[in-house]
């Protein structure tokens, strides 16, 4: 549907990286990540716990903690603009008007003691650059409560009147508020059941369809990427090791060995093997990483060559893959 | 067969107002024959930690009846009981927050060993410890480190081990593996199977992922608000599913398979309310099978053969 070839890269990260300085030690988050999206696409940004992927929505924003993430490398490329070179009153109209964020936990994102329709009414007064009158922002508060199929005579009531999955609901509301042209979703269903969660996604499928907004969608869940996303990356230890069209990754031929492994770890609704297939060993300590390439403790197609020195660089068009195995010969 | 677990209509209500009772676990039967697993999954609020706790006599219950090896748990004196309690065990959902985060690994599993005086030699018991450890795939190494020097899947495995070091039959596990990343999980999905084979442990599996429940059970309980609503051995359920919720549940799981306009029917409304439910089949107001039968009686579970049965008027027997 969107992969015409003719599509503007709205936003561009290059090299980048992400650090928190820490008691601990140095966390090493985010290790040269590089991706764009595209006008109208929804890249899927999957990864296990602390692979990363909500520090590199935070740094994007630059929402990262004040006192200890820093990004002492990279640049993030919107609307021919780096960011990190920004002010922070630039940065600020960026944020809900250009770029919005859908996080994880739709209790904490409300306040408890403001009505649904005032909260969605203050993102608009904030980003009202257009000076609309009153009664138009009201009118637009009415009009996207009824977009994420609330009744706008609820506008009134307080959060805790609505179930979780009408919660998220208010909150991508509140995201689309300003015609955001990107949308990062921070694991937008993992609070909900399994029916509510499907509701969800209709919508998010449904509004990308009528509004064509850009989005990142951030999930632990290969289903999820399945049923929402266009382009696909997968995060290991603050590097996206895959990247490529939802069809490379879900059905291409070539694809790194933790793509391989994470795949093969889900239970499947169709398989009748008990067993399950996990990947052996554990997260690399992000305050240690290993040499190498950083897969290379639990790989099993390890070699020598893996363990020191960056992993090779397979591409092929926008698709790529970092491991050695895809090392041309020569 | 020979069961080690029964419970005969089951019923835990909570008086949340003076007129208000919330009926968290309504008349469920549980069923589980020694050394098999009944898996139990349902939306999170349908009770399935509540059946947890009212099997494991952890809670008073309002109704029914509790069977744990042939004998009804009312009629114990308190020796027996202490008795039993040892026998059941349980694994909860969050490793963080189940473990003592001032206890190291050893102290956390020791804890047991100690409250019922087990051993009275240190050697001994640090051995049955590293024992322990080493069934559960910890290494030895973590034997004095505490909760937060670990990971997620490493916590869960010592509280495996806590629950192990009594010699259980019964382990009732709820939702042990949703807060772990895929590929730990199946190590612990693994773990858990392994330590049945070897054990012949018995065990109620709690969860809400249709796909880990499909492949840790034996049997299936489907729960909707308080209520089973089916009830299988896994591979006939996942086959056959016939009740119109399970069916909405399995086709609600996204597949890890490009799926992009799939127009996978969607369920529609949520979960009513559990406080003074009305009569009728509680799924009523999202089935699209309804009919107004449907509201006006309740609907038992009836057998269909096959260990198969399902409550609902569309397999009610005329
Ligand atoms: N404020 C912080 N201070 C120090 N370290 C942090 C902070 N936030 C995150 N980290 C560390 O940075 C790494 C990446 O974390 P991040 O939250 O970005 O991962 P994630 O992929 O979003 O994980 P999850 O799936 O659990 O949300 C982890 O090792 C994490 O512990
Ligand atoms: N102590 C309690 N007092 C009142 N209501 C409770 C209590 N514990 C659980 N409930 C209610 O009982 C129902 C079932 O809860 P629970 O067994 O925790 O569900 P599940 O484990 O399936 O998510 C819910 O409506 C819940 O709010
Ligand atoms: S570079 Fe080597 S260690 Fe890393 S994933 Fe590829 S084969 Fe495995
Ligand atoms: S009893 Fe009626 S409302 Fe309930 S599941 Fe069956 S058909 Fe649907
Ligand atoms: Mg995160
Ligand atoms: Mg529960």
């Amino acid at each position: 549907m969107n992969n015409t070839g003719t599509e503007q890269a709205i936003l561009e990260v290059r090299g980048l990286h992400t650090i928190y300085q820490t008691d601990d030690g140095v966390v090493k988050a985010v290790n040269g990540v590089d991706f764009s999206i595209n006008e109208r696409e929804t890249v899927g940004l999957v990864g296990e716990t602390g692979a990363g992927k909500t520090t590199l929505a935070l740094s994007i924003m630059r929402l990262l903690p004040e006192r200890t993430g820093r990004i002492p490398e990279g640049e993030i490329i919107y609307k021919g603009e780096n960011l990190l070179k920004a002010d922070k009153e630039y940065m600020r109209r960026i944020r809900g008007a250009n770029i919005s964020m859908i996080f994880q936990d739709p209790m904490n994102a409300l306040n408890p003691i403001m009505s649904v329709g005032d909260q969605i009414l203050e993102s608009l007064v904030i980003h009202n650059e257009e000076k609309r009158s009153g009664e138009e922002l009201n009118k637009r508060v009415d009009e996207l409560l009824e977009l994420v199929g609330i009744s706008a005579g609820r506008k009134h009531e307080y959060p805790h009147q609505f179930s979780g999955g009408m919660k998220q609901r208010i909150v991508i509301a509140i995201a689309l508020a300003c015609n955001p042209k990107l949308i990062i979703a921070d694991e937008p269903t993992t609070a909900l059941d399994v029916t509510i969660q499907a509701q969800v996604l209709a919508l998010i499928n449904d509004l990308q369809q009528k509004l064509g907004t850009s989005m990142i969608m951030i999930t632990h869940d290969l289903g999820i990427v399945g049923k929402t996303c266009d382009k696909v990356a997968i995060m290991y230890a603050g590097e996206i090791i895959e990247f490529g069209t939802a069809e490379d990754v879900f059905n291409g031929e070539k694809h790194h060995p933790y793509t391989v492994g994470l795949f093969g770890a889900i239970p499947s609704l169709t398989s009748e093997a008990k067993r399950l297939k996990p990947i052996d060993g554990l997260m690399p300590d992000p305050t240690a990483l290993p040499e190498g390439c950083k897969f290379h403790p639990r790989c099993p197609h390890c070699t020598e060559e893996c363990k020191t020195g960056e992993p090779y660089l397979y591409q092929k068009g926008e698709a790529y893959i970092k491991c050695n195995l895809f090392r041309e010969e020569k | 067969m020979d069961t080690l677990v029964k419970g005969d209509k089951l019923r835990k209500y909570f008086q949340v107002g003076p007129k208000s009772l919330l009926h968290a676990v309504d008349d469920v039967d549980v069923d589980i024959p020694r050394g098999t697993t009944l898996g139990v999954v349902g939306e999170s609020g349908c009770g399935k930690s509540t059946l947890a706790r009212v099997v494991l006599g952890l809670i008073p219950k309002t109704g029914g009846k509790l069977y744990f090896d042939g004998r009804d748990l009312d009629t114990l004196n308190k020796k027996e009981k202490a008795e039993y309690r040892r026998q059941m065990q349980i694994i909860f959902q969050d490793p963080y927050s189940s473990l003592d985060p001032r206890m190291s690994v050893y102290e956390s599993i020791a804890e047991p060993l100690d409250m019922n005086h087990i051993f009275s030699k240190k050697a001994e018991k640090l051995d049955y410890i590293m024992e322990l450890m080493e069934r559960v795939g910890l290494a030895e190494r973590f034997v004095n480190a505490y909760p937060h020097e670990m990971d997620g899947g490493r916590r869960q495995r010592v509280c495996i081990a806590r629950a192990l070091a009594l010699n259980p039959k019964f382990i009732v596990c709820d939702e042990p593996v949703s807060a772990l990343d895929v590929s730990i999980q199946a190590q612990i999905l693994n773990l858990l199977m392994d330590m049945q084979d070897s054990m012949g442990l018995t065990y109620m599996f709690i969860t809400h992922d249709m796909s880990v429940v499909k492949h840790i059970s034996t049997e299936i309980m489907v729960m909707y608000l308080g209520q089973c609503v089916e009830r299988a051995p896994s591979k006939e359920l996942f086959e056959n599913p016939l009740h119109p919720y399970t069916q909405a549940l399995l086709s609600a799981v996204p597949k890890p398979v490009i799926n992009r306009m799939s127009n996978t029917e969607i369920l529609r409304g949520e979960v009513s309310n559990p406080i003074n439910p009305p009569v009728g089949c509680r799924f009523a107001p999202r089935c699209k099978h309804c009919t107004a039968e449907c509201t006006q009686k309740n609907f038992e579970l009836v057998d269909q053969g096959s260990r198969h049965s399902v409550a609902c008027r569309l397999f009610d027997q005329a």
